[in-house]
């Protein structure tokens, strides 16, 4: 299993966490929480390891559209690229409903 | 071992209750008999293997619907009879080879039979008779949560014909999809997989590991000693609480099931909120 | 062209298959009154996956929802089939026993508690194996001691089903619901044929599997309480008409003598049909009492 870390620079108060996801075969849970300073820190824990690259870009993409100062743990199972995308998005939904 | 199966069983009840016979009616699998026990007169119960068996994939010493029926019905009839008065203790002597695997099993809800069983030990239990389990040879699974798991307190000898597990090293190394050399080997790292019975006894579900030198052939002192344990924990477990909260009070528990002392204590703390 | 002149039933039918463990959980409480209990905020995990390189989940495959049913106290306990098959570990076992005996506790002080156990689960999990088993044995004896006070309703909708030792679990509910697409068994048909192999049982037989397992079969033997559509509101519904209707007056793994004669008049020398034996199982039952 592998522990990877990141962090973007970030602005916007999120006012509340989320969670979604499964950590099922070729799935992932994501838990999303407002965070304090100006960074947005990445914990990601896989059972596949090697892909950091593949991670970073993911996150690269997301961050470009995200600014919240937020802390997010993903616990991931082999999910796809795409799924991994689609689960950021749905945590950033429902903290800002 | 499995070709073991029922050897020490049936070696232990005799000890116990000089004779190695089920109750009138009921199947050879199952051995029932009455017998003293300190100042108690204590019902003894073993599974063991009938040959003959009614269900042919219950015919070495797996625990089946005849096994699992019959069980609680001599359990029962204990609760029954005490209803009134002192409550007898009830000794289970496990040594089974797992529950039984087949159709005629599965489409008679197997499942059922095992439940009764458990529900009679621990009706029993809760009503206030000392259940005791004494693992003489195998505990398995299904077999186990049947005949065994459900006592106020569980002994077990501490040599390698012993073993508690959910799996067959076998069927586990397939399941996970791993070689037995490599689940023997995660089993040494992590406690609660492994197949040796000292290590079981780490996790605080054991009340004693007792020694006998040779299981299959006690010598008299030899079994007036596992007779004193067995004293022991009626005794102990009649001035305890009936249900299974000892499991996880003993030191080894605090040590090895953390988690699970961390879950009562946050879940009671926000249930009360 | 109007919308509502053609709407076909399945288009209205709100799976309760489709739903995780927390959706599945959430739907049977009387609106505003529930609140999840160590969700994954908290973060109570498997300390044993991440030692073997198994990723674990925040909440350990196991949810905890307690508020009120048709305004009666409960607590909802549901599986996630997903997350390692729902097998049962340290933490997720431990999750269930804890929530049924602070219900019991409950009821002892006189508020009148119920539990609902949805089981999505193969039963031990293997990386856990003895704290699983364990686990299994602990909740067992919760089971017990709650079912006393109030029921305890076990809940499989497919698609894993309840098997292993947790179908033991379901053995002692006071009542148990499944669908059609469900399953309940001690011994699923892949470690069967592996036992005593595919004469025994063809594991690729789906026909047979679900004959055999399944919720029909199960309903119709007398084992299950109740048969339910893959349909949220009627789930719901079912399960709160269950809270409502209290304690049975005997728990069937309490009914020895009745089905040990059962077992005892049937002709072990041959496999039975699973169609015929419905009618083998209760008849030429004497004294057979009416549930």
């Amino acid at each position: 299993m592998e522990q990877i870390e990141f962090n973007y620079p970030a602005k916007r108060k999120i006012a509340q966490r989320a969670h979604v996801g499964v950590v099922g075969s070729g799935d992932l849970e994501v838990l999303l929480e407002p965070a304090k300073g100006e960074v947005a820190h990445v914990f990601i824990r896989t059972s596949v390891d090697g892909f950091r690259d593949t991670w970073k870009a993911v996150l690269d993409r997301f961050f470009t559209k995200y600014d919240g100062v937020v802390r997010i743990q993903i616990n991931d199972a082999g999910a796809t690229p795409g799924s991994v995308h689609l689960r950021l998005e749905q945590a950033v939904e429902v903290s800002e409903r | 071992m499995s070709e073991y199966t029922g050897v020490r069983g049936t070696v232990w009840f005799r000890a116990f209750t000089g004779h190695a016979s089920p109750m009138i009616g009921d199947p050879n699998s199952v051995l029932t008999g009455d017998a003293p026990l300190g100042s108690d007169h204590a019902r003894f119960l073993c599974v063991v293997p009938d040959p003959h068996a009614r269900f042919p994939c219950a015919r070495h010493g797996e625990v089946g619907q005849e096994e699992g029926y019959t069980l609680a019905a001599r359990v029962r009839e204990v609760i029954e009879h005490d209803k009134n008065t002192i409550k007898r203790p009830i000794i289970a002597i496990v040594d089974v080879k797992s529950q039984a695997y087949g159709r005629r099993e599965e489409t008679a809800a197997i499942f059922l039979a095992a439940a009764a069983a458990a529900d009679a030990y621990g009706s029993a239990r809760l009503a206030g008779h000392p259940v005791i389990t004494l693992v003489v040879g195998h505990a398995l699974s299904g077999a186990f949560l049947t005949h065994g798991y459900q006592a106020n307190r569980i002994l077990a000898f501490d040599d390698d014909g012993v073993m508690i597990h959910a799996m067959h090293k076998e069927a586990a190394a397939r399941v996970t999809r791993r070689s037995v050399e490599e689940l023997e080997k995660l089993a040494k790292e992590i406690v609660p997989m492994s197949y040796d019975i000292r290590d079981y006894a780490k996790l605080g579900l054991l009340y004693k590991l007792l020694h006998v030198e040779n299981p299959e052939k006690p010598s008299p002192p030899e079994i007036r000693n596992v007779q004193d344990e067995l004293i022991a924990a009626i005794a102990d477990a009649r001035t305890s609480p009936v249900d299974l909260r000892n499991r996880l009070e003993s030191t080894a528990a605090r040590e090895l099931r953390k988690a699970s002392i961390l879950v009562r204590t946050k879940l009671e703390a926000q249930w009360l909120e | 062209m109007s919308n509502q002149a053609y709407s076909p039933n399945f288009i209205k039918r709100r799976s309760f298959i489709e739903l995780n463990a927390r959706e599945r959980a959430s739907v049977f409480f009387d609106a505003g009154t529930s609140r999840e209990l160590l969700g994954p905020f908290d973060r109570v995990e498997s300390p044993w996956l991440p030692m073997q390189g198994v990723t674990p989940q925040e909440d350990d495959g196991c949810v905890v929802i307690k508020g009120k049913i048709a305004g009666q106290a409960a607590v909802v306990v549901a599986l996630e089939g997903a997350f390692q098959g729902g097998s049962i570990g340290e933490v997720s076992g431990q999750k269930m026993t804890a929530a049924l005996d602070l219900a019991c506790a409950d009821n002892e002080k006189g508020i009148l508690t119920s539990a609902v156990i949805l089981l999505e689960t193969g039963g031990v999990r293997l990386q856990e194996a003895n704290l699983g088993l364990a686990a299994i044995a602990e909740l067992m004896a919760s089971i017990l001691a709650l079912r006393k006070h109030a029921p305890v309703i076990c809940l499989t909708a497919g698609t894993v089903g309840c098997f292993g030792g947790m179908s033991l679990a379901a053995g002692l509910a006071s009542y148990v619901v499944m669908t059609r697409e469900a399953r309940l068994g001690m011994n699923g048909p892949e470690v069967i044929e592996q036992e005593n192999g595919v004469e025994e049982f063809d594991s690729s037989d789906r026909a047979l599997i679900w004959a055999i397992h399944g919720g029909e079969q199960r309903y119709a033997t007398g084992l299950a309480d109740a048969l339910v559509d893959d349909d949220t509101p009627q789930v719901a519904e079912v399960i709160r008409r269950f809270v409502s209707k209290g304690v049975p007056p005997e728990h069937r793994s309490s009914q020895v003598a009745l089905y040990r004669n059962r077992i005892a008049k049937l002709d072990t020398s041959r496999q039975w049909d699973p169609k015929e034996f419905r009618a083998l199982w209760t008849t030429n039952a004497s004294n057979e009492e009416n549930r």
